[in-house]
Formats: C-alpha cells, structure tokens, sequence
C-alpha cells in the first residue's frame, strides 16, 4: 500500500478529513521552504504538496505565479527540489509529498529518471497540471514502475461521461478542481460542492480532495465535510508572501506565520467528524 | 464564385485570381477534369481530409493533434472538454457546405481576397539573380495574413454560441484582426498583450481600442507574447461559460494547430494557382517568416506533396541565433511543452522557458507552431535565421525597390531571400510571403536609424 494509500486509511478510521497544504520549493530560499516543510506535519498537515516552480504556470492565479518566480530565482531546480524532499523524509517516513507541477521540467529532465528519482528522494504522487488523461502515456510506465501515484484532476467543465476516462489510470486520490478558474482567486459555493462531489463519488472509489479558492478554516472545514481532503495553496503563500522583507527575502517572521496560519486550518479541517470506516 | 478540383489533387480556388497577373489569360488546365464545388475559404480543408494520401504530408495531424512527436492537447482538465468541443465543431464546420458559403462571403467581400502574387521587377533586377514573386497578404483587411484566420475562427466561435472572444497578441496585428471582427459581429473582446508590446505598438492598440476591444497588458515575464499567450489562456479557464479563444497563430493544443493552419492555407492554394498561372510552373523555393509560423504554413501546407519545391522558414535571429538573444526557437531550442502543445522550445537545461528575442514583436516567442517542429525534423522545410540588422536592411531594401512597406516579421523573410537569390539562377522563381504591412513598424525602424519622429 502506498504511503497515500495508508494516510488516506488512517484517517478514514479515525473519522477525520485531511488538510494538504501546499508549498513552493525553494521559496523565497531553499532553507526556508524546506523549514516550512518539515513543520507542517505538526502543524497539522496530513499530506503535503510540494510546487515545483515553473517559469509558464499557466493554469495559475498571481499567488502561485509570483510564489513560482520565486522558487526559480530562489535556486529552484528538479534536482534541487528532490533534494529538499529527501531532506524532508529524514525526519518523516509517514507523510505523504506529492509534486506539483507542469510537464516540462519533467520532460527536460526525462520522465524515466524523474520517476525513478523522485521515488528515490521520497516522493509519492505526482500532480502534474497540463498532462490531461490524453497525454498521461508520457508518464504513466515510468511511474508505474517506480511506484508514484499519478493524481487526476477533474474540473467542474469534466462531464459525467468523461469521468472514466479521467479516472482510468488514477491513483492515490483525485483532486476536484472546484471552480472554473486559476489558483487562488474564487471559491466554490457550498451548493457547487453539494452538487458535484456525489457524481464523482459515483466514479471513483478513490478519496476527493478539493483544491482552488479555500482561504478560510472555515472553507477548508466546508470542503472536508463533502470531500476527504482540503487543499490549501494560494492563502498560505500570501501569508510567506507579506513576511518577506523588501528584498523578497524570508526574514524570522517568514516560517512561523505560515506554520501558525497552517495550524489554524487544520484545527478546523480536524474538528469536522467524518463517519468512521475500515 | 466555382472552385474546382484540378491538377496534382490540389483543390483550388477558381475565382479571379490568375486574371489580376494574367489579364484573364492565365487558365489553368482544368477543362479535361469535373469540376468539383468548394469555397475557397476552406478549399484546403477539403484537400486534407478527402486527398491527402496515406503517403501525404498534408494529412497531419493524427487523431491525438501530433504531427510525428510534436503537438497534443497539454492543457488543464479544465479546459480539455472544451477542446473535444471544439475539435467536433470545427470538423462539423468543415463538412458544412453553409460555413464554407459564409467564409467565402467574407474572405472574399471583407478581407479582399485574393491576394495578388506580385512580381518583384526591381528587386529582381538589383540582386541579380532568381525572379522574386511577392505573396500581398499585407493588403488583407487590417494589414496582415492575420485576418485569414481570424475570420474563420470567428465564424466558429458564432456556431459555438459564444459572446466573448480572448486573443493573446504580440505586435499587435492579430489583436487587431480579432477586434475587428469583434467589431464586425457586435462581440465582446478581450485582447492580452506583453506590456513591452504595448509599449513598442502604440498605434496597434489604440487601433484595437477604437475597435471596441478592451486592450489588457500583461506585465509579467518579460512582458511579451508568451506572456500574453499565458493570461489569455488563464481568462479561457476562467470564463469557459461563454467565452471562445481564438488562437492566432499554428501552435497551442489541437485542435488549433490544425485549425489555423486550415485557414491560413488559402494563401498557398492561391500562391499555387497564381504562380502556375504566371509562369507556368511552381517555384523552386518559398520563403516565410517564422514566430508561432501561421503565415509559413498557410503558405507552405499546400506544397507540401511538391518535393521540387524549397519551402524555407525564416526565424527571428534576433541579435544573432549565437548570440543569446534570439527567438529561433528551431534552430536553437529544443522539444518541451508549452502552451498545450509539445514543439521546439528556447529553455534552459532544467525545463525554464527562456525569455526570445527580436526586433520584431510578432516573431518575439520562445515557441513555434508543431507541425514546423515535425516539418524541420523530417527534412521536409529548413529553418533559418535573419537578424535584427538584416532584417531592418531588407525593410528598407523593400520599400525602396518595389514600394511596399512590408511588416518586420516579413523583412525576416525578405532578408533571406535577398540572401538566396544572387546565387540561383535568373530563370529560378522565389515567393516570399509578405505577411503583413509596416506601418505599424515606422516607430521602431526609425529609432534604429536614428530618427526622431
């Protein structure tokens, strides 16, 4: 069983829904990313995504986009960011990384080796933004074979009968992206939610993690009370990005107040009761 | 207006294009063959789908939008059932002798068409050597081969049910052929541009103002047209409900490439028609320049199954292609993904784009439309670079000789044929696409020359 496959049944026993934060490597630096990192899992972090910054991210809002020029001028490469992730599982072999990203830094670097090393560093899925269902052959031997889940997403434009094709190959979980839009600028309404997670739940037997616009404990409670998961990006990057000094660099406030904002959401995520399965 | 089915499985447009060179005289033989019925407009879709052969060049791309390794659909969830969407209206479009009517209407009453295919007396007699032909897509409506395009687009987007369109621009004409029919069909139109775009193509913008568009610069990167290129697709997820994007060049996910590249074919199917009339035979080499390469393919695809014809694509050289600031993405990039399709790249060893460069804002990106990826790897067209300087030398060489101020990203064009055509023969024809006018350029060109306007 994979490492996500054991967190997810972790909690399903204990009748709890995940929080996912996310954070970008090498943001503003690679020592503060990585300290970001390493408390989240205390902070209350159940799985982890890691943003392997792009110079193109093209399916996201500024937050992201200015987080990911950072990383970039922060020293971010793939290399790099496998580095921090093994740092990362030196202390911590129980909570699930996935990487999130585009497809050419993958490709660059050969979508062979990157699974096969990302495996190594301690990698455990994969999020990669613009490889749809169509183009995911690029991927899915290599990862296969190494061992990574590759994480699906759906959006609210997938209809019923694409859903299949979506979740035919998918592991892990499957990530909803929950409105029509880029990271970090509208949130769903309730009613969306209500609406579109039980069609997904007729497809797929995987858990649902809801992603784009949860700023709030109290969206990210509302998100874990329909789904498994809540993903927290964009308002956890502009909590890094106001600590910054003029310079663009982390200064002592920079690791705490994003670790605090993280606590804070997930004592809310944490304190919706799911009912309690095998 | 009658187009026929006619010599070497081409479809072309038979509509008074030869009579323009010829004063009528100029028939094609097609008198022994049926005359089969096709817009002119989409001839060459017809061409593609119903007579490109197994062995055809022209019948890329395959079912997943990739010519050999190159194209694809890398784009979010989100948007890939729309794309699908797409992919099914464009092809119902295609088999609708309606939309082939209404197209036809319009390339030929509101863009002009056709173009003429001038012959280049003067410039021909000063570099001495092969006959030089100019393809006048810069008499289009709004200036450029832009609108050929734009227009087909448009009208899909109607079928579609949309209201808004988005359009990414980067000097500028393919944001004003978009506005323009924006304008034309009372649609709203949001257009993003590099904010060092706007800066170098003022008049452009405010052209595309007046039209009604709401003109949205875009500061990030460098502030050019892949950055534009990454906001208008962001505006696209966001607003999927009722808006279309209209993609301006042959790159982008499928089914895009295919689907400008349909519509810009007019140029060739004319060229084709036009040379043959003029001279009796194709030209031994065609000459275009090369950003996302719409104005190349639309003149090259038609040629494609004529080995005897040199197609050669001319890309940005920039400050030189050694010089790290470039934007010959073929000659200096490599395979990646961006913007929804696999293609030559400029990027750095670990996957980062890398920021283009060139005189001209419309070649400015790190990109280049599939299908020259695929043409350049099989052999089939060759890419080249002209620079900065040559291209300015050629802007100037053009006007002076045959007055017509042609676009900067034509120069490219013009700079290699100038280069080619002392060593060929005088009994040798190059075309060179002329794929926009300069006016939009005067600004630039004059603080190179050191003229204060």
């Amino acid at each position: 069983m994979s490492r996500i496959a054991r967190r997810f049944a972790t909690l399903r026993q204990q009748g709890r829904g995940a929080l996912i934060p996310y954070v970008e490597a090498c943001d503003p630096d690679y020592d503060t990313s990585l300290a970001i990192l390493r408390g989240m899992p205390a902070a209350g972090a159940d799985l982890i995504e890691v943003g392997v910054p792009f110079s193109d991210p093209s399916a996201d809002g500024p937050t992201i986009q200015k987080a990911a020029l950072r990383g970039l001028k922060g020293g971010s490469t793939m290399k790099r960011v496998l580095e921090m992730v093994a740092a990362f599982r030196e202390g911590d072999d129980g909570t699930p990384i996935i990487l999130m990203g585009y497809t050419n830094p993958i490709t660059a670097y050969g979508p062979e080796r990157f699974c096969v090393d990302a495996k190594a560093a301690g990698v455990d899925g994969l999020i990669v933004v613009d490889m749809p269902p169509e183009e995911a052959d690029l991927l899915a031997g290599p990862a296969a074979t190494a061992g990574l889940d590759i994480i699906r997403l759906v959006a609210p434009t997938t209809p019923d009968d694409r859903l299949p094709v979506v979740f035919n190959g998918a592991s892990g979980f499957v990530y909803y992206v929950s409105i029509t839009g880029v990271t970090g600028t509208r949130t769903a309404s309730t009613d969306e939610l209500a609406h579109a997670l039980p069609r997904l739940r007729r497809a797929t037997d995987l858990p649902i993690a809801i992603g784009f616009g949860i700023r709030t404990p109290e969206l990210a409670a509302n998100a874990v009370s329909v789904a498994d998961a809540a993903v927290v990006a964009s308002a956890l990057l502009n909590t890094l990005e106001a600590t910054l000094d003029a310079d663009g660099k982390a200064t002592a406030r920079t690791v705490p107040a994003v670790l605090e904002q993280l606590r804070g959401l997930a004592n809310a995520v944490h304190a919706v009761s799911k009912p309690v399965s095998e | 207006m009658t187009c026929s089915t006619i010599w070497q499985g081409l479809v072309f447009c038979r509509h008074p294009v030869q009579n323009r060179l010829t004063g009528g005289q100029g028939r094609l033989h097609d008198d022994t063959i049926e005359p089969r019925t096709y817009s002119c407009g989409v001839a060459k879709l017809s061409a593609t789908d119903t007579q490109a052969g197994a062995n055809s060049l022209r019948s890329g791309p395959d079912g997943r939008g990739r010519f050999g390794i190159f194209g694809g659909r890398f784009v979010a969830e989100t948007l890939m059932p729309l794309l699908l969407e797409l992919d099914g209206a464009y092809r119902a479009a295609q088999a609708d002798p309606e939309f082939r009517r209404e197209l036809d209407y319009y390339l030929k009453d509101y863009v002009g068409r056709p173009s003429p295919l001038w012959f280049a007396r003067r410039m021909t007699e000063e570099l001495g050597g092969a006959k030089i032909y100019m393809k006048r897509e810069e008499l289009n409506h709004t200036g450029s081969h832009k609108l050929n395009n734009v227009m087909g687009q448009i009208l899909l987007a109607r079928r579609m049910g949309r209201t808004r369109i988005v359009a990414e621009t980067g000097a500028g004409q393919h944001g004003v052929a978009t506005a323009t029919v924006c304008a034309l069909f009372g649609m709203k139109c949001a257009i993003y541009m590099g904010a060092t775009d706007v800066e170098r193509q003022k008049p452009n913008v405010f052209r595309m103002r007046l039209l009604g568009a709401e003109v949205v610069p875009v500061t990030a990167g460098a502030g050019t047209l892949k950055d534009a290129m990454n906001e208008a697709m962001r505006d696209w997820v966001t607003n999927v409900h009722d808006t279309y994007f209209l993609v301006g060049t042959v790159a982008g996910p499928h089914p895009y490439p295919q689907m400008v590249r349909d519509f810009q074919s007019i140029i060739g199917v004319e060229t084709k028609e036009q040379i043959v009339a003029a001279e009796g035979r194709l030209p031994d080499t065609i000459v275009a320049a090369i950003g996302g390469g719409s104005n190349a393919m639309g003149i090259f695809h038609p040629f494609l199954d004529d080995p005897e014809v040199r197609l050669i694509g001319v890309e940005a050289a920039g400050c030189g292609l050694d010089s790290g600031r470039t934007a010959a993405s073929i000659e200096r990039g490599k395979p990646g993904v961006l913007h929804g399709n696999r293609t030559y790249l400029l990027q750095d060893a670990d996957g980062q784009i890398t920021e283009a460069h060139s005189i001209s804002a419309g070649l400015d990106y790190p990109g280049v439309g599939p299908e020259h990826s695929w043409l350049s790897d099989i052999g089939r067209a060759e890419y080249v670079g002209a620079t900065d300087q040559e291209a300015l030398d050629a802007f100037q060489l053009c006007t002076r000789t045959e007055g017509i101020i042609p676009a900067l990203e034509s120069a490219h064009a013009i700079a290699y044929a100038t280069k080619i055509a002392p060593d060929m023969g005088k009994d040798q024809i190059i075309v060179v696409n002329i794929s926009g006018r300069g006016d939009k350029d005067i600004f630039t060109v004059a603080e190179h020359l050191g003229v204060k306007l």
